[in-house]
Order: structure tokens, then sequence, then C-alpha cells
């Protein structure tokens, strides 16, 4: 019988693999979405988004934040002076106090409204190799930089494009007043843009002194200094590693944006601002007011959430109590419309 | 080769030309002519026999396969958007980026085109270099070459069982008699031999064939892809025209058998023949869904449209009010801007390239990818195997998967299709005396039964004893009958495997004769002298066994299959080299007898006897000791006294080119009357005596739909008169029948004509078919006068076909009626519970069939298309204006049944019986609506004698009136139409050839195939396929909308703040494998529970799933989860130093994790493929994204994707942000789901909860679901009995539904009865 079974076998060419896989029989999880399965789901996402949502919440409660508009729109403010298009080099100097003390380590930034650096062609408007020290393309930028690329005298911009050309300039300095004397607050300028643009990303050209590489080349238009001259003080935050720099060059994502611009970690204040009066003295040169933009100072401390932004911890109280009351009203579902089969 | 002036080469080409589009050609051998140059061979215009079936060659694959994809609308759209991309005033970034999706679907498209082509040129190649056997001139003898060697003009010599290589006419074959067999099965699939002639007097062919006295010129007509018809004449130099027809041509690709070698004359060659001629592509058919999927890709278009118009109007409204030029504003090289409204102008095709993947760029490749997944898992179906054919479901049709699962209308033809179409016979009829055989029905009870315990014994067995043949009874032996039993059982098994001999199962092999017959026949036999056979009993057995072209084949010159099969089981079975060793059957019977110590008859060397032989008994033995066996013994061991190798008659298999006659055949056979050989002027038939008569067969008189009857004229070797022995359909014959025969017999049988026209009417209503049986003696004088016609006819060259068959028409007159015979044709396993099932899914099951009314509606309760307590209409009239009135009655009756309140509940059950001839008034355009309406109500519809045009026109007209899904099915080559006119054409690979298959979408072996296919693969490949189109516009609006909700925050500029690459890849890499596989494998219900419960179908008639309300839902649930997905991170960094790229990681990462679980929500059944893939994808994502943002430092501005999602996966937020956005963008469509689940679950949803319970209880579940759903079906569920009419009361099936008479007022019964008297005209 057993030749015969074989025969079968041979003759029997056109057979179909008799497998789980062919037959479409492979073993199969069949979820089912119904009200009485998915109740214990819910009442856990609920609660777990519940539990996060309140910590989140909790968390942001306890980040202080300090928003100091100085754009000068209105004529009250000490920057209303500063905010005509035809000021040169003014200065204008803006007072706060805190109660209490602002935890450290404390963030200073400055925000702008209304700007768009995530405009479209604005975006492309940068040449990354010469960023990234090649000075090749110190000679010829790439054509995307374009018409920031060569001045009238043909001679290219380095560093080249829009973004880099409206590098944000107003400069600040905080102090504390104690009893009436301005007492320096240390920013520390270190470590505030990206370890990999500040590494990895933006290199200087491999020449020494770095003026050199610049030769035959134009600082950008805006520009009151050209990049080898950011800080003259120091070369590792010079030229194209320029710490200011490389945050301004990390284009923002939305219009309403704040960048980092220094820490308050050194001295007396590496604790946080204790509670006292300050005055933020402000070299104002960046104009915004002509596309009705806004700019402002914020000091924050930050958690491991980031900066203070309560919508999160909100949203996930919201949802965590929706999904308890969907179990609930699963509960009820379930009780009034089980499958006949499932008592 | 010399130089040619172009003038010359040019004539030359334009002489080529005329040469191949003549009407006729002239063909004259190549042999004298043999190794001159091209310019001087007579068939230098004809091509060779090389074939190339490629579509590309080597150089030019490129262009030539871009301007095919080209040729699709959508490639158009995608290039167009390319080159917009290349438009410097819209600001692409990279527009080369932007051809990599197109590039990717081109080449995958290419690609698979290109591995198509190099499959072609293999087989090309291959075919064109198979060696043959071309006779030179230089050699004097064949040698051997190539096949793409041969060109027209050529003589050829093929051996026994080997591939004909070009069409040849033949001119000489080893077979004195010039017959040569062949085998079409590689043309047409059609396994029986076919004859062919030699075209005599060409040559001088004795002793041995010369081709190079050939010296004709032989005239033939344009290459055609006709391949059962065929026109030439050979002109002699001395101008005698010689004709031939197809009966004399070799085909291309035929493989010749039976004969030890042929020469033929190449008449076409290569891409000529008529086998390439018919060898026509692949079919396209557009799907119902794909329409409707285009017209939701226009809805895209315009939604595209819509958000770009915004976007440039956004744009313009922010430039407008910008009251300066801000520093992030860039001017062109210039240093100049673009006034707002032309900036917005521009940006309009900025947002469509940014936008542009709104329009599911890969769809088309997917869906294309998803159907062959489809067609490999239906092809693969172990359920849709046939064993006894070896054969799969095929589908031919590759982009109409879907289709199956939106069947609403299935035409089906009867024979072959709802029945087996093997033939049995049954019931025969000799000299107006019926004989029932009975034992003959107890057998194929018997066979039948263990079977399947469902399927209804077409004829039941266990006869009321009120019926004819039950006196009988008492006398069979029980146990004889329980010993039929085992034996028929394991004959059987061996039967099954031996199937690739045509028509020979024993089911259809062995009859066991009626006694009272046999003693009939003995007495016939002793009482008429030898030397004058003319008993009209005798007759009968006679024409049986002559009348036909039945084939005798020996078992030792069987198939290539088989000896293949044999040859291979040779080497470990020492018993089988010895029967090969042995040629001789009757030394092999020894052999055995010897080596199994056990007493054997009848032993035959088949294979399957051999291994399974032990118990096989020749049913006869025990049934009737004395004649029969008797009969067989003699015949056994008689000698051989024709020509063939070896004669015994249990060895011979015939190979019959209809069924029916092979069991006309085998029943001749059972009474002794053997056929032992037919050669083309012969026919020897052994005696139930063991006497062998050697009839000389004059003229074979074939079969035609027309005539509906064949003849074969013969000289009776005794008393040398010339006999015609016709067969036809009843009417065909009654019509022409002269005197009686038996008047001058015997008085008391005065009309044997209008007795055998009552058995004719039985036989049909128990749903035989029936044949007649006459014979006409011709006289010297008229043959003579005959036989000038007929050769005039054969020799014509025009209207060949009707000079002949009027020569046909002139010679069969005045018969004399011998009998007729019922030949049961038997229904197919599971028919009816397919078509019950079939039915429940809310198919309408019609039948079309050539068959009389009777026979049909039998055929109709057996297979339960109708049902006892149906109401049938049956409309039957002659000429329109009764037409008109009884389907304006009938309609208005039903209507009116329909709305009567007391019938709200109760299913109305009504099935029309139509003939051909009334359908044709009623498909008439005024009446067609009204046909239609009626037809529409009712249950099931079985047309009858039906003409094949009649059945494409039904399904026509219901396709075009109704606006349904039609399905088509059929076996044979009458179904050709009906199968190309339906939008899905299944044919049947079953006896009657392939012509079915071949024009069909997908074949089956089966009917009850149908069920799987359709209640379980069409509803998949369906609801896998409209799920999964849904969900890739879903997928589509989902993931571009982010981008679009982007534009609102960066001055609708074109930003986007997903990486273009990542973007480009989360398109084609991320996110393309889970819905392709989604729509292969996801299985919402069980392939048990969709045959179980067959109304779970009906979800898919109509639109099913995939409405314009899914299809909009769905885009509506899209924008929820865009705004979801945007909006929450966006809230959530807020305020912050978020940069833009960092802004999109979080945004693509949150995208993939919902559109992949949105897909885990559809999937309904997780096997270990789709957790496999699903978070194969998530994982790609990661590691692709890591190793990109990795190594990306300076590439890709503006985007920069350096470290960014490794410092955002370091940012405990960034997960926050994910599972809150992911849960938020889900949890709409969760609850959706759950509680349309839990509130109102659909049928499938329930089916899915059965699906999860253990076996039992499920099947129990399901048992109580039909009978809680479908009302009536149990009760139909049960063992029908069909009514089976007997011959002492002919009931007229009306009188079944007791409500007819009431509801349907007398005039519209029409009996069935005086119906049979109508003579179909015949002109």
């Amino acid at each position: 019988m057993g030749r015969t079974k074989k025969m079968v076998k041979e003759e029997l060419a056109n057979r179909p693999d008799n497998t789980a896989f062919t037959q479409q029989r492979l073993p199969a999880w069949q979820p089912m979405l119904s009200a009485g399965i998915v109740i214990p789901g819910f009442v856990i996402i609920g609660l777990a988004f519940i539990g996060i949502g309140v910590a989140l919440f909790v968390t942001s409660q306890s980040i202080q934040l300090l928003e100091l508009d100085y754009t000068g729109v209105e004529q009250t403010s000490p920057c209303f002076k500063c905010s005509d298009p035809n000021a040169k080099n003014c200065m204008c100097e803006l007072t706060f106090s805190t109660d209490t003390l602002f935890k450290g380590p404390v963030f200073f930034y400055y925000g702008l409204s209304n700007y768009f650096q995530n405009y479209r062609s604005y975006g492309v408007s940068k040449d990354d190799d010469q960023l990234s020290g090649n000075l090749d393309n110190f000679k010829s930028p790439s054509d995307t930089c374009a018409p920031y690329e060569y001045d009238r005298n043909n001679k290219p911009f380095v560093p080249c494009g829009a973004v880099a050309n409206s590098l944000f300039n107003d400069t600040f300095k905080l102090y504390q007043i104690v009893n009436g004397a301005k007492k320096v607050v240390p920013l520390d300028g270190k470590g505030i843009s990206w370890w990999t643009d500040y590494n990895i990303k933006y290199r200087n050209p491999a020449v020494t002194p770095l003026k050199n590489a610049f030769n035959g080349t134009v600082k950008p238009l805006y520009w009151s200094k050209p990049a080898y001259e950011l800080d003259p003080s120091d070369p590792a935050n010079n030229g194209f590693i320029n710490q200011d720099f490389l945050v301004w060059m990390r284009r923002a994502a939305l219009p309403d944006f704040r960048k980092l611009y220094r820490r308050i970690t050194d001295g007396d204040y590496a604790e946080g601002l204790p509670a006292g009066n300050y005055s933020l003295q402000i070299a104002y040169n960046y104009p915004v007011l002509s596309f009705e933009g806004r700019k402002k100072v914020v000091f924050s401390n930050v958690s491991w959430m980031g900066g203070k932004n309560e919508f999160l911890g909100i949203a996930y109280l919201v949802i965590g109590s929706l999904c308890v009351v969907m179990s609930v009203v699963m509960l009820i579902v379930y009780a009034k419309f089980k499958f006949p089969e499932e008592e | 080769m010399t130089w040619r002036s172009p003038l010359a080469l040019v004539r030359e080409a334009l002489r080529g030309q005329r040469a191949r589009e003549k009407d006729l050609r002239n063909l004259a051998s190549n042999l004298p002519y043999e190794g001159l140059e091209k310019g001087k061979q007579p068939n230098r215009y004809f091509p060779g026999n090389a074939i190339k079936t490629t579509k590309y060659t080597l150089l030019l694959f490129i262009p030539m396969n871009l301007f095919e994809q080209f040729h699709r609308l959508a490639n158009i759209y995608f290039v167009g958007l390319a080159i917009l991309n290349f438009v410097p005033v819209v600001n692409a970034f990279q527009p080369e980026v932007a051809l990599i999706p197109i590039c990717v679907i081109l080449c995958l498209t290419a690609l698979k085109d290109a591995w198509e082509d190099f499959r072609r040129y293999q087989s090309d190649r291959k075919l064109n270099n198979t060696p043959c056997l071309i006779y030179s001139r230089k050699e004097k003898q064949f040698v051997e070459r190539r096949w793409k060697d041969v060109r027209v003009g050529d003589f050829v010599r093929v051996v026994c069982n080997e591939i004909v290589p070009a069409d040849l006419l033949l001119l000489h074959t080893s077979d004195p008699s010039g017959v040569c067999h062949i085998e079409t099965s590689n043309l047409d699939g059609e396994t029986n031999l076919k004859l062919r002639r030699t075209m005599s007097g060409l040559c001088i062919s004795h002793p041995v064939f010369e081709p190079e006295s050939f010296n004709s010129v032989v005239v033939c007509e344009k290459p055609n892809n006709n391949l059962n018809h065929f026109k030439c004449y050979a002109e002699k130099p001395d101008k005698e025209k010689v004709g031939a027809g197809i009966e004399s041509l070799l085909l291309r690709g035929c493989t010749v058998r039976n004969t030890d070698h042929a020469v033929g004359f190449v008449v076409y060659a290569g891409h000529e023949t008529k086998s390439m001629l018919n060898n026509n592509g692949p079919r396209y058919k557009r799907s119902k869904l794909e329409r409707k999927l285009n017209i939701n890709v226009f809805f895209c278009v315009i939604l595209l449209f819509t958000m770009c118009l915004i976007g440039a109007l956004g744009h313009f409204l922010w430039l407008q009010a910008l009251p300066v030029v801000p520093p992030f504003l860039v001017p062109d090289s210039n240093g100049h801007l673009d006034s707002p409204s032309l900036s917005g102008f521009y940006m309009f095709f900025t947002m469509i390239i940014l936008l542009q993947v709104l329009i599911p760029i890969s769809l088309y490749v997917s869906i294309e990818l998803v159907k062959i997944g489809q067609i490999f898992f239906i092809t693969n179906d172990i359920d849709l195997y046939d064993e006894d054919t070896d054969s799969r479901v095929q589908c031919k049709a590759l982009n109409i998967t879907e289709d199956l699962g939106q069947i609403e209308y299935i035409f089906s033809d009867k024979t072959g299709t709802l029945t087996e179409n093997k033939m049995v016979f049954r019931r025969c009829s000799i000299m107006g005396t019926e004989y029932p055989h009975k034992e003959n029905a107890i057998r194929l009870a018997v066979l039948e039964e263990p079977e399947s315990e469902e399927d209804i014994i077409f004829d039941h067995v266990p006869q009321p004893p009120n019926t004819r043949w039950s006196l009988d009874t008492e006398d069979t032996n029980p146990e004889d009958t329980q010993h039929h039993h085992g034996s028929w059982r394991k004959s059987k098994v061996a039967g099954t495997a031996q199937s690739n001999v045509a028509f020979s199962s024993p089911l259809e092999t062995e009859v066991i004769p009626d006694r009272k017959l046999l003693q009939q026949i003995s007495r016939a036999e002793s009482s008429s002298s030898s030397s004058q056979k003319i008993d009209p009993y005798l007759d009968f057995f006679l024409a049986l066994a002559i009348c036909n072209t039945v084939v005798v084949s020996m078992a030792t010159a069987q198939r290539q299959r088989t000896s293949e099969s044999l040859h291979s089981r040779q080497t470990n079975n020492p018993l089988n080299t010895l029967s090969n060793l042995v040629k001789k059957p009757g030394s092999l019977h020894r052999i055995f007898t010897f080596w199994q110590r056990k007493p054997k008859r009848n032993r035959t060397i088949s294979e399957d006897s051999v291994t399974e032989g032990d118990d096989f008994n020749p049913p006869v033995k025990t049934e009737e000791p004395g004649d029969i066996n008797g009969l067989q013994t003699c015949s056994l061991y008689a000698p051989s006294q024709c020509n063939m190798p070896a004669t015994t008659s249990d060895n011979l298999s015939y190979e019959a080119e209809s069924p029916d006659e092979a069991a006309l055949v085998y029943a001749a056979k059972a009474y002794g009357f053997t056929l032992l050989a037919r050669t083309h002027d012969s026919v020897t038939v052994r005696l139930p005596s063991g006497e062998d008569l050697v009839f000389e067969v004059l003229d074979t008189l074939t079969f035609d739909p027309i005539r509906k009857r064949m003849s074969i004229l013969v000289r009776h070797p005794i008393t040398k008169k010339f006999v015609l022995y016709t067969k036809g359909a009843d009417y065909a014959i009654m019509e022409l029948l002269g005197t009686p025969y038996a008047e001058h017999l015997s008085g008391s049988q005065k009309n044997i004509a209008a007795d055998t026209q009552h058995h004719l009417d039985c036989y049909a209503k128990e749903g035989l078919r029936t044949l007649c049986f006459t014979k006409k003696i011709v006289s010297d004088k008229m043959y003579e006068s005959w036989l000038v016609n007929r050769r005039r006819a054969l020799a014509a060259i025009d209207n060949r076909e009707e000079l002949v068959m009027d020569t046909a028409v002139q010679l069969e007159t005045n018969l004399s009626l011998l009998g007729a015979t019922g030949i049961e044709d038997r229904l197919q396993e599971s028919v009816p519970d397919t078509i019950v099932a079939l039915r429940e899914a809310g198919i309408q099951v019609w039948v079309l069939t050539g068959d009389k009314p009777e026979t049909a509606v039998n055929i109709g309760y057996a297979c339960r298309l109708l049902e006892d307590e149906d109401l049938v209409i049956n409309m039957s009239c002659k000429n329109k204006l009764t037409c008109t009135s009884i389907l304006d009655c009938t309609l208005e009756e039903v209507r009116r049944y329909s709305e009567d309140p007391r019938n709200v509940d109760t299913t109305q059950d009504i099935s029309l019986v139509i003939d051909g001839r009334t359908l044709t008034m009623a498909l008439s355009s005024d009446l067609q609506d009204r046909f239609v309406d009626l037809a529409k109500r009712c249950r099931s519809v079985l047309c009858c004698r039906v003409t094949p045009l009649q059945k494409s026109r039904v399904v026509k007209v219901v396709r075009e009136k109704l606006k349904v899904m039609t399905l088509a099915v059929g076996d044979g080559a009458n179904d050709v139409n009906m199968i190309q006119a339906a939008d899905i054409g299944i044919g049947i690979s079953g006896q009657e050839g392939m012509q079915a298959v071949m024009a069909s979408d997908f074949a089956i072996s089966r009917f009850r195939h149908l069920k799987k296919l359709l209640l379980v693969h069409g509803h998949w490949c369906y609801t896998r396929l409209a799920n999964m189109i849904i969900y890739f516009f879903y997928k589509n609006v989902a993931y571009v909308n982010l981008l679009f909700w982007y534009q609102f925050f960066c001055g609708f500029s074109g930003t986007a703040m997903i990486d273009y690459w990542l973007m480009i890849f989360f398109n084609l890499f991320f996110t393309s494998v889970p819905p392709i596989m989604f729509g292969i494998m996801d299985n919402d219900v069980s392939a048990e529970m969709l045959l179980g419960v067959p109304e779970l179908y009906r979800m898919g008639q109509g639109a099913g799933a995939y409405k314009f309300s899914t299809f909009w839902v769905s885009m509506l649930d899209a924008f929820y989860q865009s705004l979801v997905c945007f909006f929450i991170p966006y809230l959530a960094y807020q305020d912050s130093d978020i940069d833009v790229f960092t802004f999109g990681t979080p945004l693509n990462t949150i995208s993939l994790f919902t559109i992949l679980l949105h897909l885990s929500i559809e999937i309904k059944a997780w096997t270990v493929i789709h957790w496999v893939i699903i978070l194969g994808s998530v994982v790609l994502y990661f590691i692709v994204t890591l190793a990109y943002s990795g190594l990306c430092i300076t590439c890709n501005p503006p985007s920069n994707p350096y470290w960014i999602l490794q410092s955002q996966m370091a940012d405990p937020m960034f997960y926050l942000i994910c599972i809150l956005t992911t849960v938020v963008a889900l949890l709409p469509r969760y609850i959706f789901h759950v509680l349309r689940n839990s509130i109102a679950p659909s049928p499938l949803a329930q089916a899915r909860h059965l699906d999860r319970l253990d076996p039992s209880t499920k099947s129990e579940l399901i048992k109580e679901w039909r009978s809680f759903r479908g009302g009536g079906q149990v009760k139909r569920s049960r063992l029908s009995t069909p009514p089976s009419p007997t011959l002492e009361t002919p009931v007229d099936i009306h009188l079944q539904s007791p409500i007819s008479s009431d509801v349907m007022g007398d005039e519209f019964i029409l009996n069935v009865i005086t119906e049979n008297y109508q003579r179909p005209l015949h002109t």
C-alpha cells in the first residue's frame, strides 16, 4: 500500500501544499472589539493617563517663568525709543523683580513673535558645506544662498544666505540691583547650542588665524562685524561655532518662538535668582516692528519635561478621565447589549 | 550574400507583403531549391518556424517598456508632477528626489515585465531548439534539425509521442490506411485522440515515402486562428485538384499518438500556425471595485486642488498682510520680490508638489501586488484542487479577484457544469420495448453512496414498488449486491487514478446488462442464421458499437503521462518490471496468476489494476454465471483477427470525442458487441458469439449542431449491403423516419415510433439524455449516385461545409427506427448543496441549457434549483402575441402575489422555465424590460433549448438592465459566448475540451468549487481589497494633511517640517507593506464560517464594503487624525525653542504609530506574519531614521536631520506626546468599532464572534443561526426527493405546486408532454 501512496503523490504534481500558510489557516489571534472586553483596557489607560497627567501638571506648575516684552511698541516701554528704525546702537533697560527665589539653573531666552524662520525659501537659504568649513564654498557659495550669495562687487558672503544674514543681534546684560548698585549676573554662553552642531556639523576652516580664511569674502549684509569677530575673546566660540550663531541657525519650527540666550549657572546665582530687583540692559538692534513682530526675554527654569507647558498635563488628565467615563459607558452598553452567547 | 540594389530590396519586400496578404497561397516543395540562395526560394516570403513571443528586445527594453508604462494614466500624472518639480518658479527643494517614487514604481513594474519577458524568451528558445526531422535532398533522408529551421515547404517527419513543430499537411503515415492520431491537449486541452488522414495521391509512398516525388503546388488559405477549420487543395502538374481540410492538417503543438511516424508538408510555420494565432495573451478586465476606485481617486484630486487653492490663497493673504519686507522673506537673486498674487499663483504649484502624496502614488502597484497574493492563495487552496484531474483552480484574469465577492447572478450551463458529463448508459428501448436495466441502476446507486451522503442520487434506486422494474427485485440476491458494492468501490478508486484515459472510469465503462434483453439477444443470435445478421436487436447494438467516431486505443499505447509514471514506478517494483517486459497480455496474465497463486481472470495490464487488482472482480461474473461470463471468457482468449497488435476485449480503451459515444460503446460491449478496432475505412466488431465482423466504412457523416445527428455508412461484411446507421436527437431523427422497420416483421408492433417516442419522453423526464438509432439499407444505385455528389462536395473549396452537409442530409432520409437509448449524465458531487448555498448567499442562479425542458426541469429538481414547494412558471409559446400576453399576465400575477399582505412573510419561491424560442421573443427589445422584471422576481430561472448566442444575450440583458454583477460558468465551446459576456467567466475544465477554460477568467474543475471560490475567496478578496484601498486613501490623507496644517504656521510657504527623504521612505517602506499584507492575508471571518453561513456573502453584493460613505467616513477620520497628530504636538511644543525638523520628527513618528495602529484596529485576525510585518515596520522606521539621522551631517539641506531623532528619543516628552496623540487619534475609531460591535453587530461581526468559539459549539450555533435567519433553509436541507415521474404516469410538473393553478390560471400551465411533439425548426 505504501507503494500506492507514493505513486499517488507522484502523480498529483499539481497538488497544492497543504500547509497552514497556503491554506490560510495560520493560528490567528482574533481580537473582538466589544464592550465587555475593552472595559479593563479603558480603565487601565484612563488611570495611567490620569497619573501621567497629574505628574505632568504638577511638574509644569513647579516651573517658574518670567516673560518680559521689550519690543517697545507701547510708549511706556523703556525700549520705545529704540523701536524707531532709525535709532542706531540704541540701548534700553528693563527692570523686573522676583518675590521668591527663581530656582536655578535659570535659562535665559530671547523670544520673537510673528517671525517665520520656517518660511520655505528662508530655510533653504544657507550653505551647509560652507558652514562646515569647506573653503571652496567660501569662494563660491552654494546658489541656494541667493540672493545673499555675492555682494554687489561679486564678493562672496561668508556665511552666505538669508538665515545667517538675519542673525539676531540684540545683546543682553543682566544686573541684580543690590542696594541700588548693579551687580552683574554672570551669563553662561557655553552649551546653549546643540552638542552636535557645535562639535560636528559646524566647523571653522582649519586656518589660523581664522581671519585669513575669510580673505576675499565679505560679511553678511546685516552684520556689523564679520564672522571671525563674533567672539574674539574665545576662539572656541568664534566664527561658525559661535554659540549664538548656532542657536540662530537652528530654525524655529513655529512663528512664535524663543531661543536660548544664556544660562545662569555660575557664582552666586548657581542656585537661581534670589528674590530682588533686577535690571536687564538691552542693546536693541534687531528690527521687528516692521512686520509686527514682538521681542521678549524669558527667564525660566526647566524640569525633566523641558519648559513650562500646562497643555500636556491637562490633555492627559482630560483623556484619562474620558477613558474612565468611556469604560462606564461601555459597562452600560455591555449590560444592555451583550452577545447572547457570552453568557 | 551578394549585393542587391535597394530598389530590388524594396520590390522584394513589397512582393513578400503581397504574397503574405493574398487570400490563397501557393506553396511548393523546397526540395528542388535546396541549397540555393534565399532569393531563389519559392517560399521565401513566408515566415520561418522560429517564434518570438517576447515583447521586448534587449536593446530596446527601456524605451519600449517606458512607452508601455506611460499608457497608464496614473503614471502620466506622476511624471507630470515630476516635471513640475523642475519648473524653477515652483521652488522645489530637490527636484531629483521627487523622481524617486515614480522611478521606484516604474522600476518595479519594469522588473516584473522584464522577468516575464525573460521567461517567455527562455521558453521560446527551448521551443525553437527542439529537435525535429526535416527531409534533406542532399542526404536523401530525414535529418535532425531544430524547430526554428523548419520552413514552409519542408517535409517534416514526426514520430510517435512527438510534438508537431509546425502546421503540417499530412502526406504519409506509418499506418497503411493513412491515418494518424493526434492529441490536441497542448492546444485546446482535449485529451481524446483525433484522427487525421493523409492527403492521398500526391507523392509516391510505396514502398517508402518519397518527398522528392512531390511536385504539386499546395494552395491554401491565408493563415487564420480557427483550429477546426482549414481549406486547401493540391494542384498536381496535370492540373488535377485534390482537396483537403482540417482532417489532413497536423497542428503545431499537437502530439502524434498511436502512429509510428507521420510525414507532412509544412503549410504554415512559426507565428502563422494556428496555435500561435490562437495564442493571444491574458485578458484584461477592469473590476467593479477598480472603477469605483477611480472615482475616489478623482475625489482625491479635487481635494488636492482645494487644499492647494487654500494654500495659494493663504499665501497671497499672508503676503498681503505684511507691511514691509521682513528679514525672513527672501527675494530672488535680483533682489526682487514677486507680487503677492503672483507668489500665490506659484504657491499653488508648490503646494501640488508638497501634497502630491494625497493621490495614492503606490496604490496601483499595491493593488497589483495584492491581487498577485490573492491569486496565489486562491490557486493554492487545496479545497479547489481536483485530484481526479490533478488540476488546481486557474486564475486567468489577474485583476478581477474581488469581483468574485460581489456576484449577484450566476448563469450556469447544465451539461458538464452541473453534471459530470460522464455519461452512463441507463436504459434503452428497442423496437418499442423498454429495457429498464434495473441492475445497472442498483450498481450506480451503490457507486454513488460512499461518495457523499448528501448527494442526491439522480434516480432513486430503491424505487417504490409501483415502478416497473421493482417487480424483479426479489430475483436479485442481496449478497450479490453486497459483493458488488465492495468490488465496485475498489475498482472506482482504481478508476480515479486512471483518469488520464478519457471517459474510462468504471462508472462509465461497466454496464450490467438487462437480463431480459440478454435473453432477447441470445434468442436473436440463435434464431437468425449465422450468415444473415439482420435481427433488429443485433442491428441496434451494432449501431451502438459502430455509429460513432470512437477510437480504440490499446492500454499499451497509452498517453505519455501514463507511460512516464509507469516508467518511474518500474524501478522500485520488480513486479512491474516484469510486467513491462512481457508485452502480451495473455502471458502477463499467466505470470500474475503464477505469482499470486490465485486464479484471476480479466487481468488488465493497466497500472491501476495491477496495484489495486487483488479484489477486482468483474461484476458480470457473479451476476450472470451463464450467459455473459461465457461471452467474456470466450472473448478473452479468442485469437485476434484484425491487424491490431494485441486484442483482448479487456485492455481496450475507447477514446471518444463525446462521452455519450463512449458510454454507448461500453454499453454495446456489455452485451457482447465489442468494438475492437477502427481504422479509417473499417470497423471491427466482435459479436457475442465471438465472431469478429469487419465492416468496411464507406463514409462517416459527422455530427454537426444543425443536423443534430451523425451517420456512418458501412458495407455489411456478410450481406454486402450498404447500411447507413444514424444516431441523433429524437426530434432530428423522428421526422426522417420512413416506414417503420418492424412493420413487415411483426404486425403486433405497429407503432414503434410512437412507443419509442413515449419512452423518450419518459427518459427525458427522468433527466436522461436521449438518442435515437436508425438503420437504412442503401441500394447500390443510390449509393453510386450519392457518392458522386459527395466527392464533388468534398473537393470543393468554397462552401465546402455546406455542400458536405447537404450530401449528408440527402442520404439521411427514410430511416427505420431501431430504438433509443437513455444516457444518464450524473449530477456532479455536491451540486445541490452548492446551489442551495449560493442561493442563500443571495445569488440568483440561472441555468441555461440546450436540453429539452423536461430534462432541464428534472435536473433542476435534482440539483435543488427548483424545490417541491416552488411555483413553477412554464413559458413556452409559439408566437410573440401569446408570449407578450403570458409575460404580462404572469408579471401581473407575480406582482399581486408579492404585494399581497398575506404573503409578506412567506418567501415567494417562483421559478421560471422558459424555452429558447420564447426566450428569443422575451428578449426582443419591447418585451425585454418585462421579462427582466419577471425574472428578477423569480428565485431561479431555467432556460432550455438555448443556443450559445442566446446564452450570451441573456447574460448581457440581465447585466445591463439590472446593473448587477454576473458570473457565467460553463464547460463547453457553446458556453464561450456567455463566459465572455459576463463580468466573470468561469470555465470548468471538464470532458468537453478547453475552449470554455480558454475564454474564462477563472477555471475550476468541479462545479462545487464555485461555492468556496465565491463564498470564501470572493468574500475575502473583496473585503480585503476594499478595506485595503480605503485604508490607502486614509493613510495618504492622514499623512499629507500634517503638512497641510503646518502651512498655517509657515506663511503657506510650502515648508515641510519632515525630512524629504523620510517622507518618501514613509510611504515607500515604512507603511507600504502592512496594507499589502492586509490586502492579501486578512481573514475577517474564517472559511468555515463563510461556508457555513452563506448569507455573509451578501455583505459584498451591491456596494458592499466599498461604499462612498465608507470612503468619506474614513476621509473624515483621516482629517480628524491628522488634526490631532498635528495640533497636540503643536500645543505641546508651543512657546518652546523647538526647531523645524525636531518638531517634525515626533509628527512623523506619531503618524507612523497612528497609521499602523489604525490598521491594527482593522485587522481581524493576527497571525505571526501580521505581527512580524507590523512590528517590523516600526522597527524599520526607527532603524532607518536613526541611521539616517546618524549619518547625514550636511546632506539633504535644508532639513539636516543630523542627530535629531536621537536627541528626541532622549527626551521623555517625545514619548509622552507620541502616546497621548496616538491614543487621542485612534480613540474615536476604536470606540466606534466597539460600540457597533456591541450594540448592533453586523452579521460579519457575529460570525467573527462565533469563530472564536470551540468547533462543536460553533457548528451548533451556525445551525441555529441558519435556522433563525434562513427560515425555510433548514427544512430544505433535508434530502429532498426529486419527483420521479414514472413511465405509467407522466406527471405534469405543475401539479407539485398546489397554488400554481389558483394563482397562475390555467392558460399558463403549458403541458410539457404536449410540447414534446413540437419540432424544432431546422432549415
